[in-house]
């Protein structure tokens, strides 16, 4: 009796690893942590939802019906940047196959040279000269590959990113060189339509208290209540954070460069990839080119072994782990953290928390990879005594 | 002069599964001028005896030139910026980025660099796009001859010559 091979189209996005999730048959990618993203959502679309329901009736008739139709232009606006934030590729840095892995292996030990028995092997570090100024790229254990230069590896997602600059939690992905004009876009269009809700209540409210009195009015528009609370607090983080985004726009500086001041201090090297210019860095940051992603995440597997003849049917493919890949289904986070993930550890010492939150980041504990030898955790070793 | 060795592209397509037929060297790439991408043109020793050392670094410094035509800030790369911030970058899912097209430009031009040069010398240049962007890989192993490779060529894929 002959084997019956059934081939069903398995795409790149069900064979990747890290932990993200994937939805629309690749097509969006996103961390596995979603809860924060659908209470933005919520935030933005709820209090928007009261606004045109509450006040702009009112405000349409008795100032100007642009009124609502700016907001309304603004509001789509922020969830066109939101949702182009969240579901796109950071900029991921695939993990390098074995045999670039294996070739990366044998220049770092001819370099290193014969190190005695017992002895700690040097850190894995390769010097490269940018703009003259010395850079050290760093191994990544997990993704095996020497970093680029501003790229870090996101322990929350398990990627290397390329000019990685945080983990937003509020956004549901990572920040990284493809999505951050989105997320700059968004947080500078988030800040405008707050400041403008928050300015027509307040209109609003005056111009209705005139006529039926302030108590009245708020009966009437029960709404603008919770609008005012929630713009309120909302304006002092989202105007303080694009603040903070201009200003590292304007130095050409990641979040994550600036927490690890990477560029600061007497001793350490200046900023390579500044143009020393304010106007040429933020041109280079929101209008350089739209970078591709180079995570082929629709692209086809390539049938390569002939034991795939004997392969399981189609439908069990989904939730068949290969030992060194996890799959993910759409939508439905994943728990569970096969033992292959926990080499990873090694690098929470670069995990960068969101802007919101102060932690200077704490070395974990000691995996089979050394990060002892991991120039950075000594660093911050130092930092802490 | 390899008259009688007809070596068809589809097939070395496959060749890139069968690690034991070839061995790999991969050019890193050059972070000398920022993160833009660049390839080092030093030439490997590995390749040493396959190819002319000429021809590998005219193949590295024309790929160097599309990409950093590619990631020019210029006037182009602004008009593209701020005409898709107006649409709410709703346009990038209809439209082709230009670095989208310089990148189509690159897959055919590495496609003839094997035709022409690296498939009759035995190796095989891959597109960096297949590895991150990280390293250009040269495949060499063998010469295949037609009978070898039992070479299955229909219309739609890339001739046999």
């Amino acid at each position: 009796m002959s084997a019956v091979m059934i081939t069903r189209k398995v795409r790149k996005w069900e064979k990747l690893p890290g932990k993200n999730t994937f939805c629309c048959d690749g097509r969006v990618m996103m961390a596995r942590q979603k809860g924060v993203f659908y209470l933005t959502l919520f935030l933005i679309i709820g209090t928007c939802s009261l606004f045109f329901a509450f006040e702009c009736p009112y405000l349409a008739v008795n100032l100007s019906p642009a009124i609502p139709v700016f907001a309304a232009l603004l509001f789509l606006f922020v969830m066109a940047m939101l949702l182009r934030t969240s579901f796109s590729d950071p900029g991921v840095l695939p993990r390098a196959l074995p045999e670039e892995a294996t070739f990366i292996e044998m220049e770092i030990e001819a370099a290193n040279g014969n190190v005695p028995a017992g002895q700690r092997p040097p850190p894995r570090i390769r010097n490269v000269q940018i703009n003259n100024q010395i850079v050290k790229l760093k191994y990544c254990y997990t993704c095996k590959i020497f970093r680029p230069p501003r790229a870090s590896h996101c322990s929350i997602c398990d990627n290397c990113v390329d000019r990685f600059d945080h983990h937003c939690p509020w956004v549901g992905n990572c920040v990284g060189k493809r999505n951050y004009r989105y997320f700059y876009l968004f947080t500078l269009s988030l800040s405008l339509l707050t400041i403008y809700i928050f300015t027509f209540d307040i209109v609003h409210v005056v111009m209705r208290s005139v006529d039926s009195g302030f108590l009245n009015t708020l009966k009437e528009t029960p709404g603008t209540v919770l609008e005012v609370l929630v713009c309120f607090f909302t304006l002092w983080s989202v105007v303080g954070l694009t603040g903070f985004h201009t200003y590292l726009i304007s130095l050409n500086q990641t979040t994550n460069e600036d927490i690890k001041g990477s560029w600061s201090g007497k001793n350490r090297v200046q900023n390579p990839y500044s143009h020393k210019n304010i106007i040429k860095n933020c041109c280079e940051v929101l209008c350089g080119p739209a970078y591709p992603s180079v995570l082929d995440r629709r692209g086809l597997m390539q049938e390569d072994s002939p034991a795939s003849e004997t392969s399981p049917p189609s439908s069990s493919s989904m939730n068949s782990v290969p030992q060194t890949t996890k799959t993910t289904a759409p939508l439905i986070p994943n728990e569970h953290t096969p033992d292959d993930v926990k080499p990873s550890i090694a690098d929470s010492a670069e995990k960068t928390p969101s802007p919101k939150e102060e932690e200077s980041p704490a070395p974990k504990l000691p995996p089979l990879a050394s990060p002892e030898t991991d120039a950075e955790t000594s660093i911050i070793k130092d930092k802490a005594h | 002069p390899l008259k009688n060795t007809n070596i068809c592209f589809h097939n070395l397509q496959e060749l890139r599964h069968s690690a034991s037929l070839a061995t790999k060297v991969f050019i890193q790439r050059d972070y000398s001028e920022g993160t833009v991408c660049r390839f080092q043109t030093k030439f490997p020793s590995e390749l040493d005896s396959r190819i002319e050392r000429t021809l590998f670094e005219e193949t590295v410094k024309t790929l160097n030139s599309y990409y950093a035509e590619a990631e020019m800030i210029g006037g182009q790369s602004y008009l593209e910026g701020c005409l898709a911030c107006a649409t709410a970058y709703i346009i990038f899912l209809c439209m082709e980025t230009r670095y989208e097209k310089v990148l189509k430009k690159i897959s055919g031009y590495i496609q003839e660099q094997n035709e022409k040069i690296y498939a009759p010398r035995g190796l095989l240049l891959t597109d960096p796009i297949e590895r991150g962007m990280r390293v250009v890989s040269f495949f060499h192993g063998r010469l295949f001859t037609a009978q070898n490779l039992g070479c299955k060529c229909d219309e739609k894929s890339s001739r046999c010559f």
